[in-house]
């Protein structure tokens, strides 16, 4: 039976991992390797990397990290942050990323997705979307790696989510901005209502804080993935023992 | 052809799919430099060769056709293995693109269904089903996990040694003649995928 994913989420600024709450204020808290064979180690099915300085800065991630990552590592990993070309995703998945993953780039250039998808097939293409409700109502926000440019485009995430699929997403992160990093669990309401018109692999982020967040996510929402940062960073959840807490509680899970 | 091989000498055949350096650094992790190439001699006295490949059906077989490869391959004696559309393109045809393929494996690759599956494509850890004692899959706990992201799937024929159920069974790896292939990323998929590159390399 193909299993629920849990996916560590490791921010990348200058080389190195970092954690923010709410997009801002951070921390330098280790090596990209060295956090990324640790989750390995533990058992995390999937990583992603997220270049969090790339896209405000106007460059892609960069691909010689890539590199160093794709030979260490055995599990399979997305890289985000400043692609916005087919070249730009070339250079980062021949230097051994599984799956590139857009965001700003695919609002600004919609037809990027369907160019990626063309050039490397749906299933390394991820769009990731930053949502938060603004006036009763889901909305995509941009730049959100740069506190300065964050702002909400006139997109309902509804709509964008079945725009994306059309035009050749194989999968979606949907990080749910305003319940990141304050870990008091996954927007459950946002995540069914994507979930309802996504036919996709759809990625939940923002809000894990205990294990019960990821049984909810898995069990109401419905996704395929569970993404987290702090609560691993931190080491509040081992990703062993919530492997086994969701096992115990009949939810598909890799050991 | 294959007139002199070395006793373990891999190469890996470029034909531009985007998961070439990872299947490499796989191989380097187990101490084995598996060389880069599209020369046609250089193939041939490989001891072990690697079909890699993501991407779409049509555009690597058109690579294959232009490098000459599409006749080469079926020419091996020395064990092959393809690795997810790598292993597609072994079969006679792809609903992709309605592609003509390699030939090797009698079958023909189709998609994966919405209606069967729930959600496409197939991306995440998935348990091999073994359907006898193949070489390729020696030491593997039942049920073992590993690791897919694919749209299109390989019927379950003859040649296949171990299934995968994802909205039906399809062949997760096959062995035909010295022509192997694996549906999943062996190079991502950690321990698993690791005991079969070793036992892949192990065959004569």
């Amino acid at each position: 039976m193909l299993t629920r994913r849990i996916i560590p989420c490791l921010d990348v600024r200058d080389g190195k991992v970092v954690k923010g709450v709410r997009f801002r204020d951070h921390v330098v808290i280790g090596e990209i390797l060295d956090l990324a064979l640790r989750y390995r180690d533990q058992g995390a099915d999937e990583l992603v990397f997220y270049d969090i300085s790339a896209s405000p800065q106007g460059r892609p991630a960069d691909a010689q990290w890539v590199e160093r990552v794709a030979r260490q590592i055995d599990i399979p990993f997305c890289v985000a942050g400043g692609i916005r070309s087919v070249a730009d995703a070339r250079r980062i998945l021949f230097a051994g990323a599984d799956k590139i993953s857009i965001n700003t780039p695919a609002i600004s250039n919609p037809q990027l997705i369907n160019d990626l998808a063309e050039a490397f097939g749906v299933q390394c293409v991820v769009v990731g979307i930053d949502s938060q409700r603004v006036a009763g109502s889901w909305q995509v926000h941009q730049f959100t790696g740069d506190p300065d440019r964050c702002h909400s485009v006139p997109l309902s995430t509804l709509d964008w989510v079945q725009e994306v699929v059309q035009r050749g997403a194989g999968e979606i992160v949907l990080n749910c901005m305003s319940f990141d990093g304050v870990r008091n669990g996954y927007d459950i309401e946002q995540l069914r209502a994507v979930r309802a018109l996504c036919p996709v692999p759809l990625i939940a982020s923002g809000g894990a804080g205990t294990v019960q967040h990821f049984l909810d996510v898995f069990t109401q929402a419905d996704v395929d993935g569970a993404l987290a940062a702090s609560v691993f960073h931190q080491g509040s959840i081992p990703i062993a023992e919530l492997k086994v807490f969701l096992q115990q509680h009949g939810v598909p899970i890799r050991p | 052809m294959n007139a002199r091989r070395s006793p373990l000498d891999v190469v890996l055949i470029d034909g531009g799919g985007s998961n070439i350096a990872s299947v490499q650094a796989a191989f380097a992790r187990r101490g084995v430099n598996a060389e880069l190439s599209r020369d046609h001699e250089r193939i041939g006295r490989a001891s072990h060769v690697v079909l890699p490949g993501v991407g779409a059906a049509a555009p690597a077989m058109q690579r294959l056709r232009a490098l000459g490869l599409d006749r080469l391959i079926p020419t091996l004696t020395q064990p092959l293995l393809g690795v997810c559309l790598g292993m597609q393109l072994l079969f006679t045809s792809s609903e992709e693109s309605n592609t003509a393929c390699l030939g090797l494996i009698p079958g023909r690759v189709q998609r994966l269904l919405e209606a069967d599956c729930g959600r496409v494509p197939h991306i995440g850890w998935n348990q091999l089903q073994a359907l006898t004692d193949a070489p390729l899959l020696a030491g593997l706990e039942a049920a073992a996990y590993a690791y897919f992201v694919h749209s299109y799937v390989a019927p379950v024929g003859p040649a296949t040694v171990a299934t995968c159920d994802y909205g039906g069974a399809f062949s997760a790896v096959v062995s035909w003649r010295n022509f192997h292939g694996v549906q999943f990323h062996p190079e991502r998929s950690a321990a698993v995928g690791a005991r079969i590159l070793a036992n892949f390399l192990e065959l004569a």
